[in-house]
């Protein structure tokens, strides 16, 4: 945050003495090229966004023949075509995808925190081998587990369940690396000994005393999850084959799939795209302030 | 007492077991067995899983398609880490220089990619590739310029590549601008007195501070493009050119689900992870080695 507050000191510098004389030239008080720069990035990532929320608005006939950065008039249309396509099944697959996300990030932030807290705190036998094994979990690619997942759950007639979506995403290794650093970082020894020493049981230690100061790690790591499961396209896509139960990245993977040789139904898939959009962008813009992202850089020193 | 801490790891244990450990057990297993059919393959008994040795795995080095799978995605990665890593590096340092404006609003809206899905981002963008709807082609045909088209040969690694680094470069750069925060402002102080400028001072002194998460996401960058899938999956509908087998993780799983051989599938997820660890380790060590030389100057 330190750049930050330099600038705020400028401005503020800049505007007290109000007189046209005093003030720096523009070029000293702007770095000018910084500035561009960062405004070039914001565009480049802005522009497919900023598309899709115009190409919404345009029925089917205008998406083709008008300049793409003029807003339609077909969003209405639009969207009621997408809430009728197929009964409803796009507000389906959105319900589906923050069923997974949410709960499943949910249950993963609770695992992440128990193994976290217990590698960070305790010392016993085997601790480093566990954390190791579980760390080599980050670098499976995910297609060479999602394909015996698949044949091993078809065994016990779970594919093309919610559970067979769920399940696998429980364990994060990347989660249990972050709850043990953030564990390390945020729970001090000596209040864990001092509880001990008031006879408090070591479960109860962990909920009353732990547990509320890693609260902000742990937020964190929920949303990490919360994003990687919204996110995953491979696991649905080889565990699901009812489209009732797909999450939205799967049932746009389908739309488009149906849509790409019939112009037709390119609006509904644009639309279906902005839509999809929507709910992680607003969830950044709300929680942005709580997401720690310190922990990375707290992770990259260790 | 004594037994609290794997009390506390048992659910992360389980899971593990299951979901991890099993997966992976049961696919080298099966990356050794084959379907031997006997007659014509009809009736129950027909159709036995034997064991084949290494067989799935001389075939699976000497098929021409994972090989070029391979090659495709070296090519692509070659193109997407150095790019996207410029990128987020390049950004970074100008986030941390001084009296840069509009800071907050740029730093969120190029993190902002990391907020939607790969299949969305492909998709996104592969409209933005298709000639009738995309706006750059409305601009390039009114001032009478050539059209290339995105999806096809060369450009199509440059239209693949494109998406990763739209939806990568922001996460790099918050890791890397995190680190540039950690800097203490003082070691800065005597380089300005000395009359460093604000380059000098960049390239002398910040990157090397930050090198430690230049080499992470580095390292986490090699991993997601050599896994490469959702990206070229998506744009396959849009265009001829993404073949079923266009990434290694997509022929996997086209030898898995689309020709139903999975002994074939498991031999080359066998291969593909093992030269996932053998890279990672290589590269960590190295690193560490590096890490270590410097410390002992």
């Amino acid at each position: 945050m330190s750049s930050l507050a330099v600038g705020k000191a400028d401005t503020a510098a800049g505007a007290t003495p109000g007189t046209a004389q005093s003030r720096p030239p523009l070029r000293s008080r702007i770095a000018l090229i910084p500035t561009v720069t960062l405004l070039l990035g914001a565009i480049y990532c802005l522009l497919p966004v900023a598309w899709v929320v115009i190409a919404a608005t345009k029925s089917g006939s205008e998406l083709f023949s008008t300049f793409t950065f003029l807003p339609g008039t077909g969003f209405a249309d639009n969207f009621s075509d997408l809430s009728a396509y197929r009964d409803g099944v796009y507000w389906q697959w959105m319900g589906n995808s923050a069923l997974y996300a949410g709960l499943g990030a949910l249950l993963s932030t609770c695992v992440s925190a128990f193994s976290g807290y217990a590698l960070a705190i305790y010392r016993f036998r085997g601790r480093e081998t566990m954390f190791n094994v579980l760390l080599a979990g980050v670098l499976m690619p995910p297609v060479i587990l999602a394909i015996p997942q698949y044949l091993l759950l078809a065994k016990a007639d779970l594919t093309d369940s919610y559970l067979a979506v769920l399940l696998p995403q429980i364990l994060s290794p990347y989660g249990v690396y972050l709850s043990r650093i953030y564990a390390a970082a945020a729970v001090p020894g000596d209040v864990v000994e001092a509880g001990r020493m008031d006879g408090a049981s070591e479960w109860r230690i962990f909920t009353r005393v732990a547990l509320p100061m890693m609260v902000p790690g742990m937020v964190t790591v929920f949303l990490f999850q919360f994003v990687a499961i919204w996110n995953n396209f491979l696991l649905p896509y080889i565990m699901l084959s009812d489209d009732e139960k797909f999450p939205i990245t799967l049932g746009l993977f389908t739309l488009l799939e149906q849509g790409a040789n019939t112009p037709a139904l390119y609006t509904l898939v644009i639309t279906g795209a902005f839509l999809a959009v929507i709910p992680l962008v607003a969830l950044f813009l709300v929680v942005q302030r709580f997401w720690s992202l310190d922990l990375l850089s707290g992770a990259v020193k260790s | 007492m004594k037994g609290a801490p794997y009390a506390f790891l048992l659910p992360a244990t389980i899971l593990f077991a299951l979901f991890f450990a099993l997966p992976i057990g049961y696919a080298v297993w099966l990356s050794f067995r084959k379907v031997k059919v006997s007659g014509l393959g009809l009736g129950s008994g027909a159709r036995k899983e034997v064991w084949a040795g290494l067989e799935n795995y001389t075939d699976a080095l000497t098929d021409n398609e994972l090989v070029g799978g391979a090659l495709r995605v070296l090519g692509y990665g070659c193109i997407v880490v150095p790019v996207m890593l410029g990128l987020a590096l390049l950004f970074a340092l100008m986030l941390d220089s001084d009296k840069v404006r509009l800071a907050p609003f740029t730093r969120l809206a190029i993190f902002l990619p990391y907020a939607i899905p790969g299949v969305v981002a492909a998709l996104l963008w592969g409209f933005l590739y298709l000639p009738d709807v995309s706006p750059f082609y409305y601009v390039l045909e009114k001032l009478g310029l050539p059209q290339p088209d995105l999806l096809d040969g060369g450009p199509l690694y440059l239209a693949l590549s494109n998406i990763a680094v739209w939806g990568g470069t922001g996460f790099n750069m918050i890791v890397i601008y995190t680190s540039l925060q950690a800097i203490p402002a003082e070691v800065y102080e005597a380089a300005k007195l000395d009359g460093a400028t604000p380059l000098q001072i960049a390239l002398k002194i910040k990157i090397p501070m930050v090198a430690p998460s230049l080499v992470l996401t580095f390292f986490f960058s090699i991993i997601a493009t050599l896994q490469v899938f959702n990206e070229p999956t998506t744009l396959k509908p849009l265009t001829n050119s993404v073949s079923t087998t266009w990434s290694p993780l997509m022929k996997v799983y086209q030898d898995a689900f689309g020709k139903g051989d999975i002994y074939a599938a498991a031999a080359q997820a066998t291969i593909i992870a093992l030269a996932t660890l053998l890279l990672s380790f290589g590269f960590l060590r190295a690193a560490n080695r590096r890490q270590k030389q410097e410390a002992a100057r």
